[in-house]
């Protein structure tokens, strides 16, 4: 049974293979060319298990030690996976022992796979799930070991391979710019947190930006929902 | 620079603060509970405006009045932009861009 839903699984996690390979080499690279051990890499793939937020936590980790502010920046950055939790209630209802796992793997790629995904009848769907979580992690992991070992043992300039965060959440801005109908909410997030950088400077401007988001997106409301559905 | 063990402390915060934030809906909402419509309105615009905000986050360290005035970041997203529109290939529009900026600042702009 268990196999069966391993076997259903396996080839809808491919596209989640190469990019969670790649980025996790590249997050691997990147959190040891700042001089950190390969291991805490690899313990950060395993324990934390969030894309975005693994790459802006090399940026914390390089930037001092708060406990506070690092609980700010992780609320902030995994903010949407509030929501993501909201629809997955129903799916994960009879998960039993598994439950705990699939709501700790929630990343926006198994997120994505298990909204739009629905196994054969034959196949148990809540294995066919976990697998699809499980192999998911295992990508990640395999990607940031390859990238963490590569990058202390090779001797390379490895400056500028950060740059990947940069890129990825452009191409998830544009990604979600072509799939709305409205783009005030994507404007809003610019506009509000490069003024609030401006005003409040680069160590302590998230945090009003989020309150600045969460404002303009309220005040909005009215306007907004007759028009962000596709 | 900090030392291993408080890189560890952070770590796993920022491992419990992700949890935290993956499992509140499951205690809030448990099931049967409807969900308040402004949470479900938030849900659907609040992605859409972080990814923006994060953005920004990446990019603020640079400096608009002392050489090079962001412009290795300016070319390399633009290029992102384009590449990704063009092709709609994550490892073609992350891996190009990123090696694009790795020359731009080792090797272009000194």
């Amino acid at each position: 049974m268990k196999f069966k839903a391993f076997r259903a699984a396996f080839p809808y996690t491919i596209p989640v293979l190469l990019g969670y390979v790649f980025l996790g080499t590249a997050f691997g690279i990147s959190l040891c060319s700042k001089g950190f051990p390969f291991y805490l890499a690899i313990l950060m793939s395993i324990i934390i298990f969030a894309g975005s937020m693994q790459f802006v936590a090399i940026t914390v980790l390089t930037g001092g030690f708060s406990i506070l502010s690092t609980i700010i920046m992780t609320l902030s950055v995994n903010a949407r996976h509030l929501f993501y939790g909201l629809s997955m209630l129903d799916k994960f209802k009879d998960m039993g022992r598994k439950k705990p796992y699939m709501i700790f793997s929630l990343t926006d790629e198994t997120y994505s796979l298990l909204c739009s995904l629905d196994p054969p009848a034959y196949i148990n769907k809540n294995w066919f799930y976990f697998f699809i979580a499980l192999l998911n992690q295992s990508y990640w992991i395999l990607g940031t070991a390859i990238g963490s070992i590569a990058g202390s043992l090779i001797r390379f300039n490895w400056a500028g391979i950060d740059f990947a965060m940069t890129a990825l959440f452009v191409v998830i801005f544009v990604d979600q710019w072509e799939r709305s109908k409205n783009h005030l909410p994507a404007i809003t997030g610019i506009a509000v947190a490069a003024i609030c950088l401006i005003i409040f400077g680069p160590d302590n401007f998230i945090i009003f930006s989020m309150i600045g988001i969460l404002i303009v997106l309220t005040l909005s409301r009215h306007y907004l929902e007759k028009r962000i559905d596709k | 620079m900090i030392g291993t063990k408080e890189a560890l402390i952070l770590i796993i915060t920022m491992a419990i603060t992700t949890f935290a934030t993956r499992a509140l809906p499951f205690f809030l909402f448990p099931s049967g509970k409807k969900t308040p419509k402004i949470i479900t309105y938030l849900g659907k615009v609040l992605p859409y405006a972080i990814i923006g905000m994060l953005i920004i986050y990446c990019i603020k360290s640079i400096s608009l009045t002392a050489s090079p005035y962001g412009l290795p970041e300016l070319i390399a997203i633009l290029f992102v932009v384009l590449v990704h529109k063009w092709k709609h290939n994550l490892l073609l529009s992350i891996g190009g861009g990123t090696i694009l900026y790795m020359v731009l600042i080792q090797a272009v702009f000194l």
